[in-house]
């Protein structure tokens, strides 16, 4: 896993059935474009993190390919509609295979 | 003629058009609510020994742009907030030959919620008046057998922006007499010093014209209120004394090093001048 990896996500506790609520997420990530090259000469490998997708009760809201000019620590602000009570979960996948997840309850109010 | 009159009439309204046309300028009547709950001063009364030269004391926040503004209303959004986590994890890591920790000692960031507003401070055993990064280094070195960090180095100013967390929201409070006062005198002579090929001072953008463009920059009151700020431009955390020393360069000037006797003293005159504002940091700045 590359290190200092941490996804965030801020999402409504609760809304209103057919409300559109905002959703903010970001994860800390170096985003390493492969293009540069170290003080050696010698280029950087790459590691980005190259997708991203948000699920509400297993239906797709969105999903993002990613790619190496995306800076340091990606944020995405995006809304969504909330037909009922559920679950949003967030995944992100890293070029060495990893993926991080982060789930996130709402209610309605 | 008449198309001459005319077009001289259009570039009258052109000029005109011109020197009327704002920048893109902050609302001047924002106020700085952060989360939705945490009301931060970022104009009041100055503090009395700026009786001279200054009403009221603004915090820069309130010469941003909307943009940045709202970048620092919410947490999520500031990127200041994730090198503030970050130095509460330093805070919570065993450095040097001790095998020691912040934590071992200071009962959290929380017991340390007095220590943005106040320094810099006159350290009565040291004789010197201190920052807070020399306040981190001395622990470092003496308490924890750690290396000292270079001045403004990342890993400090993570340091400095869980400390300004934790003490977001209670007002600047510098002490500027007794022993710390020969050093703040100095600190206010630079201020007052020009510099450089310009022939600037820090008086001469901060005090005499904040509020007008210089070139493209919307020039603030100077106060540090905010720091460490997140900037936009380098995207990542900034310790005051590297922008004073960015300043300084702006004046085509031989600058001070950050950590250097005259910066110190300047923080201290800088702080003091904003005596009273909100502690802010880490907040977002262009």
């Amino acid at each position: 896993m590359a290190s200092g990896v941490k996804p965030r996500v801020k999402v409504p506790k609760s809304a209103a059935a057919g409300e559109t609520i905002t959703i903010k997420t970001l994860i800390s990530h170096i985003m390493e474009s492969g293009q540069r090259k170290d003080s050696d000469g010698n280029i950087i490998p790459r590691s980005i993190i190259n997708r991203f997708t948000c699920d509400f009760n297993g239906q797709s809201v969105i999903d993002v390919k990613m790619e190496a000019a995306i800076s340091t620590n990606p944020y995405f602000e995006f809304d969504a509609l909330v037909p009922e009570a559920g679950e949003f979960k967030f995944t992100w996948y890293d070029d060495d295979g990893d993926v991080y997840e982060e789930t996130k309850a709402v209610a309605i109010a | 003629m008449k198309t001459k009159l005319l077009s001289r009439v259009l570039g009258t309204a052109a000029l005109s058009a011109l020197v009327f046309a704002a920048p893109v300028l902050a609302d001047e009547d924002a106020e700085l609510i952060v989360n939705g709950d945490l009301e931060l001063v970022t104009k009041t009364a100055a503090p009395a020994h700026l009786s001279d030269s200054l009403d009221e004391i603004l915090s820069g926040w309130r010469f941003r742009s909307d943009g940045t503004q709202a970048m620092q209303l919410d947490d999520f959004d500031n990127p200041g907030m994730l090198g503030a986590e970050e130095g509460l994890f330093q805070f919570e890591t065993t450095m040097g030959s001790d095998g020691k920790a912040c934590s071992d000692c200071h009962n959290g960031p929380e017991s340390l919620s007095t220590v943005r507003a106040t320094y810099p401070k006159w350290n009565e055993d040291a004789g010197e008046v201190r920052t807070i990064q020399m306040q981190i280094n001395d622990c470092l070195t003496t308490q924890m057998g750690a290396e000292p960090e270079k001045y403004d180095s990342t890993k400090m100013l993570n340091f400095e922006a869980m400390l300004a967390v934790v003490a977001r929201g209670t007002p600047i409070n510098v002490a500027i007499d007794g022993p710390a006062q020969s050093t703040w005198e100095q600190g206010k002579e630079i201020y007052y010093t020009r510099f450089g090929q310009l022939e600037l001072s820090c008086a001469n953008c901060h005090e005499d014209n904040y509020g007008t463009m210089i070139r493209a920059d919307h020039l603030s009151q100077g106060q540090i209120n905010g720091f460490p700020t997140y900037r936009l431009k380098n995207t990542k955390l900034n310790g005051s004394h590297s922008r004073f020393k960015g300043c300084i360069r702006d004046t085509r000037a031989e600058t001070f090093n950050p950590g250097s006797p005259e910066f110190i003293a300047l923080e201290l005159y800088v702080a003091s001048r904003g005596n009273g504002l909100s502690v802010e940091g880490p907040s977002v700045r262009n």
